[in-house]
């Protein structure tokens, strides 16, 4: 197992570039998630307000 | 019947309804790809006989590498064919795969430098393919850019469909550098017209990897296209009973 | 008498109106050529004045000089026509628009990147550069320039409505650019080795013609939208 994580020696090379992969992969999915939340929100405040005026 | 599909796709309310139905399935074939590509990646493929397991780092450096040129093909196809025939969908899908294929650029690059670095001994070396790689981060770097200029939507993606058009010819030069210039990157093993040059286990998890990259790029697709439909579609009355649903 | 005039006489009346224009502000053609001028001396003053360094990093230094300058006068290509509104009238004539802007850069080279061919031998000798050599950074300079006036024409129609276009400017500006400068300087650099430049400066030229016939529609398409 622990040879798994050594990778031959380029631990740091291998794993940096697999981390920062799905660290950027992860986000590119959790920001456009969060932004249609905001996004749905905004637009039912917006016609509430259109509804009072 | 097809084209009738097509016509029926292209309206916003039935795009964002399908889209949505869409993404469960497709993150599920995304997991399934990314699982048997990671095993095969990290554990099955054997190590290579002169770069040991840094090698491994082909397997999310090239799916990388290849995803940011076809995103940049589509981006620059689509946006022709929103120029060309105004389809807002076009334009909204142009726009929406600019930042993706901007992140397979970047990581495409540091993932090569991360294994530039124990393999040739330098993090960057100004050789023809990774210049050109990195003038393809800057290309998408100038449609977002450019995009986020102009307050006009409609007018800003003409602007950006001309301006990632112009720039496509970067592609072919990313892709025949190594055979037109004396390079230090290694020249194409798999998408060349011979049989590729590496060995089946260790081709077989990078197919895969692909596979999983490219349903990524269309989830990551449609949840910034229903994002940027939804901010230009904002006063359209599909919005309206979108919203009775969602409360 | 003929109602409208050929495209020909078209294309010959914008030229003569930008060079007219230049000289009547000619205190303003200085600018470009300063600007060459001082950025080429910067560099020796920042190197230490070493023969041998200076004289192999010399024709770097003029062709980034040189594609600098080029970066700093495109804005005017049709910054004062959008201004004043002619460019509007440009665009309504029954002309293709992509022969007026045609016209239009070839000017705008004429007037910017003329003046930079005839001092940059003089800064080459500065720089201590051998006379061969300088030969032939002046071909490729010829072949090069334009270029970049026909490529930044894209982008400054493109920026052409925005408030802070000119930062993007560059952004968009610089990554269409490398292109020439690698060929530039492959060709100077086989020159500098003894090898023949001949490839080097067709694939120049090649790149030349194709940039002529190609990027006046671009840059037409982006006016149109631009000013819509």
């Amino acid at each position: 197992m622990s040879e798994f994580f050594a990778m031959g020696g380029y631990a740091f090379y291998v794993w940096t570039a697999y981390g920062l992969t799905f660290v950027l992969m992860l986000l590119g999915i959790i920001k456009p998630l969060l932004t249609n939340k905001q996004i749905l929100r905004s637009l039912i405040l917006k016609r509430k307000r259109e509804k009072t005026s | 019947m097809f084209m009738r599909f097509i016509y029926k796709f292209s309206s916003p309310p039935y795009f964002y309804a399908i889209s949505g139905k869409m993404l469960p399935w497709l993150t599920a074939l995304f997991l399934v790809l990314l699982g048997y590509g990671l095993y095969g990646g990290l554990v099955t493929a054997p190590a290579d006989y002169q770069q040991g397991d840094s090698f491994r780092i082909i397997y999310v450096h090239v799916p990388a590498a290849w995803m940011s040129m076809f995103i940049y093909v589509v981006m620059a196809i689509s946006g022709g064919i929103g120029l060309v025939w105004r389809i807002k969908l076009a334009e909204i899908v142009s726009i929406s795969s600019a930042s993706v294929g901007a992140s397979f650029t970047f990581l495409a690059l540091v993932t090569g430098s991360l294994w530039g670095k124990p393999m040739w001994g330098t993090w960057w070396v100004w050789d023809a393919r990774l210049t050109s790689e990195l003038l393809l981060l800057f290309l998408y770097l100038g449609v977002i850019g450019l995009y986020s200029g102009i307050e006009d939507k409609r007018v800003a993606s003409r602007a950006v469909a001309i301006l990632a058009l112009v720039g496509v010819v970067n592609i072919p030069i990313i892709h025949y550098s190594v055979e037109w210039w004396n390079t230090l990157h290694q020249g194409a093993t798999v998408t060349k017209l011979d049989k590729p040059s590496i060995h089946i286990d260790m081709l077989i998890p990078l197919l895969f990897m692909a596979g999983a990259f490219k349903v990524y790029y269309l989830i990551a697709l449609l949840l910034r296209s229903r994002n940027e439909l939804l901010e230009r579609e904002q006063n359209a009355k599909w919005i309206d009973e979108l919203l009775e649903e969602v409360k | 008498m003929k109602k409208t005039s050929s495209l020909f006489n078209a294309f010959g009346a914008v030229i003569k109106r930008d060079l007219l224009l230049a000289y009547r502000f000619r205190a303003e053609l200085i600018n470009p050529l300063a600007f060459f001028v001082m950025v080429i001396t910067l560099f020796p003053l920042a190197l230490g004045a070493e023969i041998a360094l200076l004289k192999r990093i010399a024709p770097a230094i003029i062709w980034v000089a040189a594609l600098l300058a080029s970066l700093m006068s495109i804005e005017s290509l049709f910054r004062a026509d959008y201004d004043d509104g002619s460019l509007e009238l440009m665009v309504m004539t029954p002309h293709p628009l992509s022969i007026l802007v045609l016209a239009k850069v070839i000017g705008h080279w004429l007037v910017s990147s003329v003046p930079l061919l005839f001092i940059a031998p003089l800064m080459g000798m500065m720089l201590h550069m051998d006379t061969d050599i300088i030969g032939v950074l002046m071909l490729t300079l010829l072949l090069g320039t334009p270029v970049l006036s026909l490529i930044g024409g894209i982008a400054v129609a493109l920026t052409l409505g925005l408030r802070k276009g000119g930062a993007l400017l560059a952004i968009l500006v610089l990554p269409l650019y490398v292109p020439i400068l690698i060929f530039a300087s492959s060709a100077i650099d086989a020159a500098m080795t003894g090898f023949p430049v001949s490839g080097h400066l067709s694939m120049m030229c090649a790149i030349l013609f194709l940039a002529l016939t190609l990027t006046p529609l671009p840059t037409a398409a982006a006016l149109k939208m631009s000013l819509s």
